[in-house]
């Protein structure tokens, strides 16, 4: 028994072995950053931080009532020179964390595409990013492919090695999309569009959740992001458009199915509600997320490119959503 | 008649909140028995429930705080034993319904009605002694604050077992508490217990400010203020600058939900960043509100028992007004993942860096109180060496925080809530239940007993270790707070440790409860060697309520102190107290006033009834409050003297128990 004592500091490393502390093994840049500036923000503080509390005990055991042979000062209280390093010590720390809190916050902003070296870096800077729609909803995760004209529910595929421009909106209440393996979160809310860039790196299956509380599905509103080489993702797509995967649904994905899948489920006292199955989707009718925005905003959403503003008629549903296009 | 109040609304129907019930109900009827078998109704009226007196105020504050403290407690023992079970399938024994409930009502109550009520107690206790005043500026509305408390803390309790509690969390974001999805009155309970309890603090900060500013000893120059009493003026400050936020955006959500107003809702035109805007805008400076005092707290017990002035008085100063500033510009860090451009996440990132400059500068301050002292560590003294520590990691985490960047995966994570737990229980916590320990034996000139607060620092020490540690690595396992089950495998040895971890916090809590019990019991027995008979019961207390006798008289001072520098006190303990040159006078004192009671049950009948859309009932308990205010307002007989035969005879006393005291030693 003894012996196995000798083990106890080692057992937290033990505990963690086998077990992904996803924040610190990201998938991609985006999460590496967010890992970097954690990692970088510790080991700057630790240098306060450990002598402080190692200080803090030698003190006061050093100067305890107990031990008359300690130098006793019972007016001592003030000391320039003390002064100037207690203060400038933390100033001097907080400066340099604030130099690299201005780069990484610019660098990493999520509103902005992946900088050009970080491309470069992930052999991405020719790719062309994949645009897909995230829509929260009670409870469950739904992502619109706009151009593969496709849609999925809890699952987000993706391919590796390219830069991923996410359109954030909610249909219920405001949560927070978040992949803690990829990197930064954002909220989403309703009638409004955020935005999120992410890349992985590696072909891997990432647990994706509602970070944000949503109600009594909250814990069951999680999703899998799956990332997969660009030639298998394509076949993926092609498998969706078919309809002939496990997880089709056979309607088209219009006005009237969404409000069906839209629709919360009902709630009890007693019980969690289910999680959402996976669904696959292989025909979305067109701007269906504007729509899905354009409702809470007396029916105008912005445009594809961002610059102005359109009118979206939920009324006359019919298959092409988008009507006038007006300037801002 | 009734409004939405049915028989319905009573949970007959889960164990849990039955069985609760029947535990209140028993202890309280067991109360009410012994109030009415010894006699203490009339006692109680007239010597509490209707005091003016800062001193007993303080006392029935804090006496709500540890209440708070158990109930508060209790739902952090149901979260942690709920996610110690409810893994890979199994749905634990709380359903969200339940257990959203719990969270809500967790956060809202250690907030408002346990760490607001401990430190408004202490608060009410130590500022006017420390200033040498004998009460507060407007003793009449320290009374109206305490019952506005009183009457927040009831309905959040109520709400357990008539009807249901908010499922939002503690600042109930829209729009998930918006009557779209949030029909039931748990939403409004929280409205009401809130808004209530904001409005009595917020007098609270108008008294505290004014007294402080208008009613120190004469010749106390602001550069003499003692520091928990500069700690409380910022905080007040932050109170008067602050609450009024909160109010006004709690009333933008009671307008939602009563009138279908669209402030906040989806719809309409409203905008749930309003809210967070509003809502954090008040809520950041909150949490310094709270952890002031406590740094002021450690002030005075590390200059106590070190026996020597506390290093670097004008720093500590200086430090807690930046403090104060730089607190009310940081609010968007609760959100920066709601898309803010880069400029401004950064100017708020940088901003709540810079915070840890002059909380740094504290922690510096402290050690170098210790630092060529004679430290003596009695009671007080041990949660302050466990507060350094634990507070420096916790601020380590904040500044890992407050880099967007990382913030970004770090956001309502575990991680997160093991930080502001970590700052709360290790600052706020650690720094209130020390001051109690500090401040007892001068409020009722009996002590707490040593070994058992000794022993609850000790669990409270290591229990928050265990408990929280393990939460900041799921946390960066990728856990969100506010979960009710999960599946995966990692996180579970960990919340394992968690809930080991509220085990040894409840032996610390125990050890709390026994520390008060004994109390009590010494009082009773008129224990000799646990009574302080010379006011000083540190022996090297610095501050002017140390230099008056234990249980302060109801006058504070006989005489007016003269103020002779920083820390009058130990001159005086030096140098010789001066001959007091004037005879004793008769003291203007307030007289006790049954209004305070009165306005609080008509104010809880007007939060009842809202709550439960009884109409007549609110204007019953709104007009009734208002001829409360009426009343009060026309009454001309609030003031008496005392006579100088009491208070000679006072004096005289507590010079025989002084010079007993030095003659035995």
């Amino acid at each position: 028994m003894k012996r196995l004592w000798r083990f106890f500091p080692a057992l937290p490393a033990l505990m963690l072995s086998g077990c992904t502390v996803d924040l610190l093994q990201p998938g991609g840049p985006i999460g590496e950053g967010n890992r970097d500036m954690m990692v970088l923000e510790f080991a700057v503080m630790m240098c306060v931080v450990v002598p402080t509390c190692i200080a803090t005990l030698v003190i006061a055991w050093k100067y305890r009532a107990a031990n008359t042979k300690a130098e006793y000062k019972p007016k001592w209280a003030h000391s320039n020179v003390l002064e100037v390093f207690i203060w400038g010590i933390p100033v001097l720390i907080i400066a340099v964390l604030s130099c690299i809190n201005f780069w990484s916050t610019h660098y990493y902003d999520p509103y902005k595409p992946l900088a050009q070296d970080m491309l470069k870096r992930e052999h991405a800077e020719n790719t062309k990013p994949l645009e897909v729609q995230v829509v929260s909803l009670d409870w469950k995760w739904l992502f619109i492919y706009p151009e593969q004209g496709i849609a999925t529910i809890n699952e987000l595929d993706v391919p590796t090695k390219t830069p991923l421009d996410l359109h954030i909106t909610s249909d219920s209440v405001m949560t927070s999309f978040f992949i803690p393996q990829l990197g930064s979160q954002i909220y989403s809310m309703a009638g409004m569009e955020t935005r999120l860039h992410l890349l992985a790196r590696k072909p891997g299956s990432y647990r994706g959740e509602a970070a944000q509380y949503t109600g009594p599905g909250f814990s069951g509103m999680k999703f899998r992001a799956i990332a997969m080489p660009q030639e298998q993702f394509a076949s993926w797509v092609e498998n969706v458009r078919t309809g002939t995967s496990q997880f089709a649904e056979k309607d088209a994905l219009d006005e009237k199915t969404y409000r069906r899948y839209a629709t919360p489920p009902a709630v009890s006292n007693e019980v969690a509600p289910a999680p959402a199955p996976v669904t696959y989707f292989s025909n979305v009718q067109s701007a269906l997320f504007q729509h899905i925005i354009a409702k809470y905003n007396n029916g105008m959403a912005r445009d594809a490119n961002g610059s102005g503003v359109m009118h979206m008629d939920m009324q006359n549903n019919g298959a092409n959503g988008t009507s006038s296009a007006t300037g801002m | 008649m009734l409004g939405k109040l049915t028989l319905s609304a009573i949970p007959y129907d889960v164990p849990i909140l039955v069985g609760t019930f029947i535990g209140v109900a028993v202890i309280g009827l067991a109360v009410l028995a012994a109030i009415t078998y010894f006699r203490k109704w009339g006692y109680l009226w007239r010597e509490w429930l209707t005091t003016v007196d800062h001193k007993k105020l303080g006392v029935m504050y804090i006496v709500l705080a540890i209440v708070m403290l158990l109930r508060g407690f209790a739902d952090a023992v149901m979260m942690r034993t709920q996610l110690a079970l409810s893994y890979q399938g199994n749905p634990g024994y709380l359903p969200p319904h339940h257990y959203d409930q719990v969270f809500s009502a967790h956060g809202t109550i250690m907030i408002f009605f346990m760490a607001m009520a401990f430190m408004t107690g202490l608060f009410n206790f130590v500022v006017p002694l420390q200033v040498g005043a004998r009460d507060v500026a407007f003793p009449f509305l320290n009374s109206v604050s305490f019952y506005m408390t009183l009457v927040g803390a009831v309905l959040i309790n109520i709400s357990l077992f008539v009807g249901e509690f908010s499922n939002v969390g503690w600042l109930g974001y829209p729009p998930v508490s918006e009557l779209q999805f949030n029909p039931g009155v748990g939403v409004d309970y929280y409205i009401w217990a809130v808004q209530i309890s904001g409005i009595g603090t917020l007098l609270t900060g108008v008294n505290f400010f004014t007294t402080i500013v208008k009613m120190r000893a004469p010749g106390m120059k602001w550069m003499q203020i003692p520091v928990f009493t500069w700690t409380a003026f910022f905080s007040n400050i932050m109170i008067l600058t602050t609450f009024p936020i909160l109010t006004a955006t709690i009333s933008l959500l009671s307008l939602d939900r009563y009138l279908g107003m669209h402030f906040f809702t989806n719809d309409g035109g409203g905008n749930v960043m309003l809210y967070l805007n509003l809502i954090w805008a008040w809520g950041h400076p909150e949490v310094y509100i709270l952890i002031l005092p406590a740094f002021g707290v450690f002030s005075e017990i590390a200059a106590t028992f070190s026996g020597k002035p506390l290093f670097g008085y004008k720093t500590m100063v200086y430090a807690s007004g930046v403090i104060t500033f730089l607190g009310s510009i940081v609010w968007v860090h609760h959100f920066f993942t709601m898309g803010a451009g880069a400029d401004v996440n950064t100017f708020f990132g940088i901003m709540t860096m810079f915070i840890a400059v002059p909380t740094g500068v504290k922690i510096f301050n402290w050690l170098f109180t210790m630092y060529k002292g004679r430290v003596r560590f009695e009671g007080p003294m041990n949660w302050i060496v466990g507060f350094m520590i634990t507070f420096s990691i916790g601020g380590m985490t904040g500044v890992m925080l407050a880099m967007p960047a990382a913030d970004w995966v770090l956001h309502n994570s575990l991680f997160l809530v093991a930080h502001f737990h970590n700052v709360i229980i290790g600052g706020v916590f650690f720094g209130y239940v020390a001051g109690m320990n500090y401040w007892f034996p001068k409020v009722f000139g009996y002590k707490l007993r040593d070994s058992w607060g000794k022993w609850a620092f000790r669990f409270w020490f290591v229990g928050f270790y265990l408990s929280f540690i393990p939460l900041y690595i799921v946390g960066l396992e990728g856990m969100t707070r506010r979960l009710n089950h999960y599946d995966n495998p990692n996180w579970h040895p960990w919340l394992l440790v968690a809930c080991v971890g509220v085990f040894v916090l409840t032996l610390g809590v125990l050890c709390q409860v026994g520390q008060l019990v004994f109390a009590v019991v010494d009082a009773v027995n008129k224990k000799h060697d646990a009574q302080d008979l010379t006011g000083d019961n540190w022996g090297t207390g610095r501050t002017l309520e140390w230099s008056i006798p234990s249980p302060v008289p109801h006058y504070n001072f006989a005489r007016l102190p003269v103020i002779r520098g920083l820390d009058t006190f130990d001159t005086e303990k030096e140098l010789g107290r001066p001959k007091p040159v004037s005879e004793l006078q008769p003291i203007h004192m307030p007289k006790y006033s049954s209004l305070g009671p009165i306005l609080g049950f008509f104010t809880f009948l007007l939060g009842f009834a809202m709550v439960w859309h009884i109409w007549w009932l609110a204007i019953v308990g709104l007009v009734g409050a208002f001829i409360a205010v009426v009343v009060r307002s026309a009454d001309l007989d609030i003031d008496y003297y005392v006579p100088v035969e009491e208070i000679r005879a006072d004096e005289e006393a507590f010079a025989k128990r002084l010079n007993a005291t030095q003659a035995a030693e």
